[in-house]
């Protein structure tokens, strides 16, 4: 009988091949999967390759995504572009996904993401893929190309802080506005560490809800956000082409008495809507002591703010109304089969007869690069992750971040709205 | 050792502004003079070769982006110092050999300072005031690394080896 252990110390063990590891120890790792996208990856891998005379340790286990730079604005981006197009069949990566949408959400899409494994990626919202109970962590272009040459990596095992979640979601309060929450009372700082959440709410929550609590594990200085698999997580792994067997369930847990180094208790019933004012995700609040900010944009965007879901949620709020005048209401869908998703089911029409315009799906604005950016002294309400200064355009721009809900409501009054107000109303006429 | 003039920011000096997303097409040394520019746009054009950042919590949060440490590194600056570095950042930074120092006194050090810092003894001595303060060494696996002149030297005295192909 082994001592109790974290599901991270598990995947750990499992990955450095020794029979018991624990937090802070340093070990070395075989990496199950690795991440790119266009920004971080095959552009600063080339001429490090090249450097070494190195190929790829294993073209099928490194997943490559155009995202960041699509589609090409300029002769630079699209010169970033046709690199990593000619990197990806120069180097035999069979799974490269040019356009499709953005990297974290693309994954999971795929059935590339499965429990246990040790995930390394590119970009530091890996983390979203901790919902699938895995290791994801995101690394620099240096350890990336270390990684994709050797299929190998140092890291520290992490201590856990579990987030336990209780209790259910109010009308118009979502997985997000949990996140927001956490920034303020958990704090950014939580470097070298796993978050792991759990609780009768994160169980009754589907993927895109949990995806949005392990992606936003980054604000919180975490590793990863990691969340045990169930049948929830199965199902959809099955359901998008990946194939992984029902034992994963109980084995990738965490066991009873194992050593969390601190248990953090959330009340989801009790949580009001949440924004963060500017310049940092840790500086939110509920709503109601919030400004009233008059904003000049509204942006339903990223990996974490612009799936299925969080464009149906704003489309709840956005049906039979109109942007208010003098705001711009921007909607960038995650990924080319979430816009196939919501053009289907009604989703993109209701936003576009509010007023949105839709663009494409990417990074965009979110990382500064895309369409979207904001002038000198601008204010945006985002339903992205982060909201660092001079993050979405100019560095005298003001960005709040909220949840989809709360960005369709403030997109409808132009300022910074609790979207209860308008869920309330059209429950009472019903 | 390492000898340098301190210059002081405050906590989560995040990679937004340490790279730019507005400049992160351009090519490094374009890239790296807008480091900072948010917060000191003097930064950039007067930082001197041997330079040190002293900052607070949470230093380079937010992207993977290792052009947030290389920037610095171009600019001349020799080390970091903070009371708590991100991960990410943190390895970017001694994978390019930058040496990242975790101060829990880095609120001590005034901008302007003369610092003196022995990264092997994990010494540090402000010059200026007289004080002298004491950091955990690195690792031994970090050590070697920045001995080797950074991760991808490592990799290439790894790869070169004509026995120990990975």
């Amino acid at each position: 009988m082994t001592r109790p252990r974290t599901l991270v110390e598990k995947i750990m063990a499992r990955a450095s091949g020794g029979a018991d590891v624990r937090p802070g120890d340093i070990v070395t790792v075989q990496v199950d999967l690795a991440m790119a996208h266009d920004s971080s990856g095959p552009r600063r891998w080339r001429a490090r390759l090249e450097a070494l005379g190195a190929r790829l340790w294993d073209p099928d286990k490194v997943v490559i995504v155009s995202d960041h730079y699509v589609p090409a604005v300029d002769p630079a981006s699209a010169e970033i572009l046709k690199t990593t197009r000619e990197f990806a069949r120069d180097y035999g990566v069979e799974r490269f996904y040019d356009m499709r949408g953005i990297c974290h959400v693309v994954l999971p899409e795929h059935g590339h993401l499965k429990p246990g494994m040790f995930v390394a990626g590119g970009d530091s919202h890996t983390t979203n893929g901790g919902a699938f109970g895995c290791y994801a962590a995101g690394f620099g272009a240096t350890d990336m190309t270390a990684i994709v040459a050797t299929g190998k990596t140092w890291t520290v095992v992490p201590e856990t802080i579990r987030v336990e979640i209780a209790g259910e979601f109010r009308e118009g309060v979502a997985a997000k506005d949990v996140m927001l929450l956490l920034c303020r009372e958990l704090g950014m700082g939580n470097h070298f560490k796993t978050i792991e959440y759990g609780g009768p709410a994160v169980r009754a929550m589907d993927m895109e809800a949990r995806m949005v609590l392990s992606n936003m594990a980054a604000e919180l200085g975490g590793d990863t956000g990691l969340i045990e698999p169930d049948e929830t997580t199965l199902s959809h792994i099955r359901a998008h082409g990946g194939e992984v067997e029902d034992e994963a369930i109980a084995r990738w847990r965490s066991d009873a008495g194992c050593g969390y180094a601190k248990v953090h208790a959330v009340d989801a019933s009790a949580l009001q809507p949440q924004v963060a004012a500017p310049h940092s995700p840790a500086n939110s609040d509920a709503i109601s002591n919030a400004s009233g900010e008059r904003i000049d944009q509204a942006y339903i965007g990223a990996c974490i703010g612009a799936k299925l879901t969080d464009l149906q949620m704003a489309a709840r709020v956005l049906e039979g109304r109109k942007v208010a005048r003098g705001v711009r209401l921007l909607v960038a869908p995650a990924s080319a089969k979430v816009t196939h998703a919501a053009a289907r089911d009604g989703t993109l029409a209701t936003l576009t007869e509010a007023g949105a315009v839709i663009l494409p799906s990417g990074c965009g604005a979110c990382a500064g690069l895309g369409a979207g950016l904001l002038a000198e002294g601008e204010v945006c309400i985002s339903s992205t992750n982060r909201n660092f200064r001079g993050r979405m355009g100019h560095k005298d721009a003001q960005v709040w971040l909220g949840s989809p809900f709360t960005v369709a409501a403030s997109a409808v009054t132009g300022t910074i709205t609790d979207p209860r107000e308008f869920l309330g109303e059209r429950r009472r006429a019903a | 050792m390492i000898r340098g003039r301190a210059w002081v920011f405050g906590d989560r000096i995040d990679t937004d502004l340490l790279a730019p997303g507005h400049a992160m097409k351009k090519g490094p040394e374009a890239l790296a003079m807008h480091c900072l520019e948010a917060v000191d746009p003097a930064f950039a054009r007067e930082v001197e070769r041997g330079d040190i950042v002293v900052a607070g919590e949470d230093f380079g949060i937010g992207s993977s982006r290792e052009q947030a440490a290389i920037s610095l590194k171009l600019l001349g600056v020799s080390a970091v110092i903070a009371k708590s570095f991100a991960r990410i950042f943190y390895r970017n930074a001694i994978n390019i050999g930058l040496p990242a120092i975790p101060l829990a006194e880095a609120g001590d050090i005034a901008a302007g300072d003369r610092l003196l810092v022995d990264l092997s003894k994990g010494e540090l001595v402000d010059e200026t005031t007289g004080e002298e303060f004491a950091f955990p060494p690195l690792p031994d696996h970090l050590t070697a690394m920045i001995e080797a002149g950074g991760l991808m030297a490592q990799l290439k005295a790894r790869f070169n080896a004509p026995e120990a192909q990975p």
